[in-house]
């Protein structure tokens, strides 16, 4: 349904948006992720035909936007990132207006106003209306013609925590049948609406897969938090690190009774709960705590959006040798 | 017949958004009675050696230098808020061409004008009765009317385009009618005549909006008049969708 190729933009010397490719099929609901001024909106403007792309082509249903545009507009409904409207006009005087530029009646600004719970405002001027109440009249004016493909930039911006889960669900729901694009500095928004989810930085793709493959990217991904009791602390260590397969053994706590700490596996799959069980049993120590570590889609982008000098920095701390022992 | 269906729909709106603003009542008020007080009593109107109360010397005189206020005025917002307040990112993402918008967002505000120009006819009445104006020139004094609000109209829309600031706008396209009347008053085409040529005469006398107005006041509404505004309107209506579609590029 939407089919971006090769896209770049370029301000002045600013290069934006640096050859990005992707496809969203029906049914599928995309998160844009990445940090302030990665080339999300850009992006977002180019596929939805407001700017003209440097190079590289986007195809709505396989209609070329640089071709025609009007064409490839009627099936996009788009969200821009500020929220604009014009605030001198009500609520429902705004969604008419759109209603007729986009060929559709009155009963579908009535059903936009139901979705997006706009009922007690309909009637208020646009410029009295609190923040939260504007940005849902913008979604309401991006659903309404019930479109093919949505173009949400940050959909739940300024929404309070009821609106962001009402929001979260109204995307899942629509993503069922729609081909869907949105972008989000939420993760969890992420893990609760996405198929996929992408993340730029710098303008490039820098990770694109499903949430729970980036997630297994991160690198405590895998590893078990335990806390085990029975022996001297730096005794249970050694046994832990002694295991195969774990490549270190991180310390939070040690005593001269419990160790609390995290065990890291060698590869990023979860294989050392076993071992860990079995060593407790065979040396009658009692394991109090085990857990494993999903790895969190937040670790995921802090460690491939940061920049090289913060990454080789936290790498030294972490094999800092007072607290870690190698395998 | 889309393009005039979505041209009508954004005409609409932008009328609607003129009126709710309540500048264009002050605006219009506000040209109403400078017309009349300028004609009434700069003008010697009552005087009883005035030019038989012909409306070609006393009112349609005025018009021209208050509506090279009153057209940027009233179109300095037109591109000027959309771009400020980011609602041209909504418009243009609206299955609609870009001249469609421009074209809906002109004629709304050229009503404004056209609508503050025929509050004007109570002077109109007041000379009928006084005397016996000639119904020619009346209608070439409207005309001209509107046709020179129309062009100014137009300078003020591409000058719009340029900018986010409506009083930036307002100054720029205040100074370019001023500017394009300036270059063709008798003094200026005399001494281009006498030190650049009669040529470059010619060129700044039909550039300049002031011979046009004039003769159209006096109710000669010749081909060449007509044709020179609606190339003026019609040349910076497309300036202005060259603007909107390179800012983005
Ligand atoms: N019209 C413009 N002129 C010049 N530079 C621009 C323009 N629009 C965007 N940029 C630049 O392009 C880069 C990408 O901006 P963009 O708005 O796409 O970022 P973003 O990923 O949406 O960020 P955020 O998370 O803050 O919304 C930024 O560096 C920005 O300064
Ligand atoms: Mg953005």
């Amino acid at each position: 349904m939407i089919s971006v190729r090769n896209l770049s933009k370029s301000f002045g010397q600013k290069l934006a948006v640096d050859d990005i490719s992707f496809e969203v099929k029906k049914g599928e609901v995309l998160g844009f992720l990445g940090p302030n001024g990665a080339g999300k909106s850009t992006t977002m403007r180019m596929v939805t035909g407001y700017l003209p792309p440097t190079s590289g082509e986007v195809f709505i249903d396989g209609i070329n936007v640089a071709e025609n545009s009007i064409g490839a507009k009627q099936k996009i409904g788009y969200l821009p990132e500020a929220a604009p409207l014009y605030s001198d006009m009500t609520v429902s005087s705004f969604l008419s207006f759109i209603a007729e530029l986009r060929g559709k009646g009155k009963s579908d600004v009535e059903a936009a106003i139901d979705i997006c719970f706009l009922g007690p405002v309909k009637r208020q001027s646009i410029d009295t209306l609190s923040k939260g109440y504007r940005h849902r009249t913008c979604l309401a004016q991006s659903i309404l013609h019930d479109p093919e493909i949505l173009v949400l930039d940050e959909p739940t911006d300024g929404l309070d925590p009821n609106q962001k889960q009402e929001v979260r669900n109204l995307i899942k729901r629509m993503g069922e049948d729609k081909a869907i694009i949105f972008s989000t500095h939420i993760l969890e928004e992420v893990e609760a609406a996405c198929t996929r989810a992408i993340i730029i930085d710098q303008g490039r793709v820098v990770a694109d897969g499903a949430p729970n493959d980036l997630k297994a990217k991160a690198s405590g991904s895998g590893s078990h938090t335990v806390k085990i009791s029975g022996m001297a602390g730096s005794g249970i260590r050694s046994e832990l690190s002694s295991i195969s397969g774990v490549k270190m053994v991180r310390e939070f706590a040690s005593s001269e009774s419990s160790f609390s700490g995290q065990v890291i596996p060698s590869k990023k799959i979860n294989t050392n709960g076993e071992s860990i069980f079995n060593l407790c049993k065979e040396k009658g120590l009692l394991l109090e705590e085990l857990r494993v570590e999903e790895g969190r889609l937040d670790e995921v982008f802090r460690e491939i959006t940061k920049t090289d000098t913060e990454i080789s920095e936290r790498n030294v701390k972490e094999e800092d040798p007072e607290k870690v022992v190698q395998d | 017949m889309s393009a005039l269906k979505n041209i009508w729909i954004v005409y609409n709106r932008e009328l609607k958004a003129q009126f709710n603003s309540m500048l264009a009542y002050v605006f219009i008020v506000i040209f109403v009675l400078l017309s009349m007080s300028l004609t009434f009593l700069l003008d010697d109107f009552f005087a009883p050696n005035a030019q038989d109360a012909s409306l070609e010397f006393s009112f349609f005189r005025w018009p021209m230098w208050l509506l090279m206020f009153l057209a940027p005025a009233v179109g300095m917002r037109l591109w000027a808020e959309e771009q400020r307040t980011g609602t041209i990112e909504l418009l243009l993402t609206m299955p609609l061409a870009v001249w469609h918008a421009i074209v809906g967002k002109y004629l709304a505000a050229l009503s404004v004008i056209t609508i503050a120009i025929l509050f004007t006819f109570p002077i109109v009445i007041t000379v009928a009765y006084l005397g016996d104006p000639d119904n020619g020139t009346v209608w070439g004094g409207y005309l001209a009317c509107i046709f020179y609000g129309g062009g100014a109209l137009a300078i003020t829309c591409a000058v719009s385009a340029l900018t986010r600031s409506s009083v930036a706008c307002l100054i720029i396209a205040l100074a370019l009618c001023f500017g394009q009347l300036l270059i063709a008053i008798p003094p200026v085409l005399e001494y281009a005549a006498d030190n650049w040529g009669g040529r470059v005469a010619d060129v700044l006398g039909s550039l300049g909006t002031w011979a046009h107005y004039t003769e159209m006041k006096r109710g000669v509404i010749s081909f060449a008049n007509v044709v020179f505004y609606l190339s003026m309107i019609g040349f910076c209506l497309f300036l202005t969708s060259v603007v909107i579609k390179s800012k983005r590029s």
